[in-house]
This record gives C-alpha cells, structure tokens and sequence, in this order.
C-alpha cells in the first residue's frame, strides 16, 4: 500500500534561499511526523510545497501513490489535506461559525458529513463554540490559531499540517492539545506538525525531523533525533528547549 | 479511512434570517405588487423614470456584485448594456422574435460571449484586468461601428416592437425594468446564502485561506463574472426597448460603467443595499439638478469625492454603522440548544441557550 504522503526528491529556492534541498520522506496514515528546524529552515515552505501554494522547482508530491505535485491548492484541500497557517488567515469579516462552515463545505464535500454538524463539531473540539457568533476578525491570535485548526478538522482531512499552533499556548493548553492530536492520529489521521516547543513534540510524535536551509538533517525517533550532533550544532545557543 | 467524529454532536440549529431581513421581504413585496399596477394609474413620466431606476438598479447591483463581492473591478460592464441592445435589435428586427422571447435568446448567446472574454480578462489581475475589461468593451464598440449589418457608426432603430403600440410597449418595458430591478436585488440575496456567496465572502477575506479550505477561486470568480455580464446585458435590452435608438457610441459608452461605480460606491460597496440608496439618490440628485447643465455633472462628482472621503462604505454603510440592527445581512447565528420552532420539541426542561 502506497505511504499517505510522500515527498520525493523535492527541490525549492528563491534566489539564493534553498527552502527544500532533495527533500525526500514519507508518512503513512495514523502517524504524526514532527518537523523541528531553526527560524527559516524551509519548514512552513514545506508545507505550502504539498498543499501546492508553492511549486516545487524539481521533485514530486503523492498522496496515496497519486502524484499531485500539478494539482492546484483547492483540489488538493478536497482531496483531503488540511493545514493551518503559522500566520491565521481568519476570514475576518464572517463569524467564526461561517469560517469553519467554510471547510466543512468545500474541503469537506468529500467526506459525505452534513457541513453543519463538522461545523460544531470541530466548534467544540477546539474550544470555540462559545465564539461561534463572534466576527473571526474580533478574535485574539491565540482563538485565530485555534481557528485554523478547527476550519482544517471541520474539513474532515486524512493529512493534517499543522503550522506552530503550540506557540503562545499555557501549559494546560499545549496538554489539551496533544490530546486532540492523539485522537486525531487515532482516527487514522497522517499529522505533520512544525512545532518550536520541543518537549511538546517529542512527548507526542511517531518521528521526529530535523531541518534546516531545506535539507533533512536528521530524521527518526525523536529522542534520538534530538541528540543527533548535527541537530546539537544547529541549536546550539538557538534557546530551543531540547 | 477516517474523518473527525461528527458523532456525538450537542443539539443546535442554524437562524439565517433576521426580523429585519423578514420585513425588507415583505415590503419589499407589498412594493412590488403596488408598482406592478403602476401602467394601469401612473403617468408616462413616472413610469419611464421607475424603468430608468430599476434598470440602472440592474446595472448596479451587478457592479457590486463584481467588484464589491468578487473584488473584480471592472470598467468595461458597457460592454455587456452595447451587447444586450443590439442583441434586442437582432433578436426582434432581424430575427422577427417578441421581445419577450429576444431577451432569454440573447441572454443565453451573450453567457457565451462573456465566458470568451472572460479568457482574456482572467489572465490579467488588479488594475490590469479593469483595463482589459474596458479593452474588451471597446473592442465591441468598434466592431459594431464597423458592422454594417447592424447600421455601423450611425446605429439603428428599433421596430420589431412597435406592433406593442406606445402604450403597450411602455407597459411592457416597465414590468420588465421592475422585474430586472427586484430579480437582482432577488438574486444577490439569493447568492449570498448560497454556496456561491459563502465562497464569495471568504475569497473577499482571504484568498489563501479560501483556497486552503477547498474554495475554487477562479471558478468562484468566473462565475460571478458570467453573471454580472448576462445581468448587465439583460437590463441593457431593457434600457434600449425603452430608447429604441441604439448607437455604438452611446450604448458601448463607459458612462453605463461610470453610472454603475457612482450608484455602488455612494451607496454602499459589497452590500445588497448599497446599490438601492444608491439608485435612488443618483436618480434624485438628477431630477432636482436637471436644470443645472452640465454643472450637474461637477456637482455629482464633488458628491462622489466627498462620500468616499466621509463614508467610505457608503450611505448605507454610515446608517448601518448607526443602526446595526436594521441590516438585513445574511449571516447565519449558531444557536445552541433543543429545536424550538418547528422541529422536534425541546427536550423536557430544556430551553434553547443563545451563545454569546
Ligand atoms: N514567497 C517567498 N519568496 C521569497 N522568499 C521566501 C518566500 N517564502 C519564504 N521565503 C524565505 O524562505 C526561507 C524559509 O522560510 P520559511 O517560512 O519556510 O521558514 P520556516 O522554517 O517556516 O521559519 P519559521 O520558523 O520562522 O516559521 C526564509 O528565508 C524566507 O524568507
Ligand atoms: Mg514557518
């Protein structure tokens, strides 16, 4: 059976700037690959190269064998992965209700659900019901992160791409969190998540990958990764807890 | 293969109407049953000022509709008023049809020249693609002036509707100018509770995000611009069953789209109502002025600047903002709790909680 994703060869610069240098790993579903790396490593590139906000300039993207490196962005959300971005993209003049309604309606078609009921539900799974009525642009960042997460799960995605949704969050939070993680990894969800907060990541993943200027520096279980020399020498003085 | 478990989900339901909204729907069809009796009590004067109101209505609502939803700022909509005349004029003259059965014809002919316009004009973006627009309308413009089929530079008259007689052709044209003015009032609402305008508002918001949640943003616009352009042809066979003499000059004139940015902009951009204050008060600034020569077109300019520095989102938007709760926007409330209205009954003891 073909991996959920899989990245090969994957290759992406501006300029000078290499954001994916060979880049080349596969996910299978029900997984979580952590993505660790230093400030402009290539990670959030690395997510648009599989949503296909950006093209790669040589390598392939396949999701379940098919390769989708040609497909434009919204095919690729309704052929089921779902992202949140590092900076939200609320739709600021629409309540939070008709944001998620937005992925349980498009994205989410696939899924066969009634979008209302995606809708609260992923509402209540991300702890947002109480704002369903509040304009999406009133919110604080901390409720517009959470809202990325709830329009992507109200989409019903097989691959989730989670973009630092833990920064900022109280200990109790990053908890709750990685509980809705896990049961999403339980339901058979394939999760590559960018996080800076090390310990969060560790506690949760199946792996773990380290990155910087585009290229995998070293990749497997996240102790191990995270003890790597060439990781050590990257964060060394960087400030990231290990 | 898995989806997030929509299983367990508390009891809710979905209000999309407002008090407000419900009440603009009933007087608005009050009015329009009242206007529809209009041939039988009303003067000529009075009814040819309603065609050009709710023809201009039209045009407007379907400006707003590219530019203030789709965020498509066109200045070549002339194109689409200069096609639906002669397309009337080929229709009736040429082809013998009652205009009746002309406007569908040509409105079905002209769906299929906007999708090849929209060929060229959807590969240029922002202000390039307002300039394609007009391009394109005054490519139509010389075409027609070259077309000797269609009496060139000079243009033609319209007769295959004088078997009407005055009067029936007055009556005719005005139910059909209150019919294009309420169906597009009709049909904005109608899209912004649909599919097409939950799209539409998200893409206005962010296109990124739209596209990441499985919004089609080339389609959704596309779509919008078909629309618009068959609305706009639709009210411009109006307009001239009404003028009967079409010239190029004047029907592929950029003053259609000038009208339509002045209505939409002093109105209210990217609101239902905008284009109705709009409507009204470019058509009451003309009475009142008509005397004024050509003063009055200074005047309407000095209004325009003064509007969009002093209520940049229009009359509508400057009485919306003081009274929030007349707006009859579409947006839907999650309310939380057991069906009250209709449904199954609540469940004992429960009563349906508003989320703030
Ligand atoms: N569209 C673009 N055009 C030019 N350069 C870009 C573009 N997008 C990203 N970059 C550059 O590519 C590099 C990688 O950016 P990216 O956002 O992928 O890093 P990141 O690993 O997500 O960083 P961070 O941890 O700060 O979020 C940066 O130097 C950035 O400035
Ligand atoms: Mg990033």
């Amino acid at each position: 059976m073909a991996a959920l994703l899989e990245l090969d060869h994957v290759a992406k610069a501006f300029g000078t700037v290499v954001v994916a240098d060979e880049l080349s790993y596969t996910l299978a579903a029900g997984e979580i690959l952590g993505v660790v790396g230093p400030n402009g490593a290539g990670k959030t590139s690395m997510l648009n190269l599989i949503t296909g906000s950006l093209q790669p300039d040589r390598g392939r993207i396949l999701l379940d064998g098919r390769d989708i490196t040609a497909m434009p962005v919204h095919a690729r959300a309704r052929a089921g992965i779902g992202r949140t971005h590092q900076v939200p993209h609320p739709f600021g003049g629409m309540t939070v209700f008709e944001n998620v309604l937005i992925g349980a309606s498009f994205a989410g078609q696939r899924t066969g659900a009634d979008p209302r009921t995606a809708t609260v539900a992923a509402l209540e799974r991300t702890g947002l019901l109480a704002h369903a009525n509040t304009p999406a642009g009133a919110l604080t960042l901390l409720d517009r992160k959470r809202l990325e997460l709830a329009r992507a799960l109200a989409s019903g995605p097989r691959l989730l791409l989670l973009d630092e949704i833990a920064g900022g969050l109280a200990e109790h939070e990053v908890q709750a969190l990685i509980e809705i993680i896990r049961a999403l990894r339980g339901e058979g969800l394939g999760i590559v998540w960018i996080e800076h907060i090390v310990q969060a990541l560790v506690s949760v993943v199946d792996r773990l990958m380290a990155t910087n200027y585009g290229r995998k520096l070293a990749e497997g279980a996240p102790k191990t990764v995270m003890a790597s020399p060439e990781v050590q020498s990257v964060y060394l003085g960087q400030g990231i807890r290990a | 293969m898995s989806t997030t478990s929509a299983t367990a989900v508390p009891p809710f339901r979905v209000e999309s109407a407002t008090p407000a909204s419900r009440a603009a729907a009933v007087v608005g069809l009050l009015l329009l049953a009242v206007l529809a009796t209009a041939p039988a009590w009303g003067g000529s004067g009075f009814m040819k000022l309603l065609i050009e109101f709710f023809t201009l209505l039209a045009l407007a609502q379907m400006w707003n509709l590219l530019a203030g939803y789709a965020g498509l700022v066109s200045i070549g909509q002339q194109a689409f008023v200069g096609l639906g005349a002669y397309g009337l004029f080929v229709g009736t003259d040429r082809l013998g049809l009652h205009p009746l059965l002309a406007i569908p014809v040509l409105a079905a002919v002209i769906a299929l020249i906007a999708l090849a316009t929209s060929l060229f004009a959807f590969r240029l973006h922002g202000g390039y693609f307002a300039i394609g627009t007009w391009v394109i309308a005054e490519v139509f413009r010389i075409l027609v002036s070259g077309a000797k089929e269609v009496g060139a530079g000079n243009g033609v008259t319209i007769q295959g509707a004088a078997f009407l007689g005055p009067q029936g052709r007055l009556a005719l044209t005005y139910w059909l100018a209150l019919g294009v003015g309420f169906g597009s009032v009709i049909l904005v609402a109608w899209i912004m509770r649909s599919r097409l305008g939950l799209a539409l508002r998200a893409l206005r918001d962010s296109e990124a995000g739209a596209e990441s949640l499985g919004i089609d943003v080339f389609r959704t616009k596309l779509a919008v611009y078909l629309i618009a352009s068959v609305g706009c042809a639709v009210a411009g066979a109006i307009i001239y069953l009404s003028l009967l003499r079409i010239q190029p000059n004047a029907a592929f004139s950029v003053d259609w789209t000038a009208r339509m940015i002045f209505i939409v902009i002093i109105g209210g951009l990217g609101r239902i109502e905008g284009p109705i204050v709009g409507a009204l008060v470019f058509i009451g600034l003309r009475e009142t002025l008509a005397d004024f020569g050509s003063l009055y077109l200074v005047i309407l300019g000095v209004v325009a600047i003064g509007l969009t520095l002093l209520a940049p989102r229009g009359l509508w938007g400057l009485f919306v903002a003081r009274f929030p709760m007349v707006s009859f926007g579409a947006q839907p409330r999650l309310v939380m709790g057991a069906q009250t209205p209709g449904g199954a009954g609540p469940p004992p003891g429960t009563t349906p909680t508003e989320v703030a």
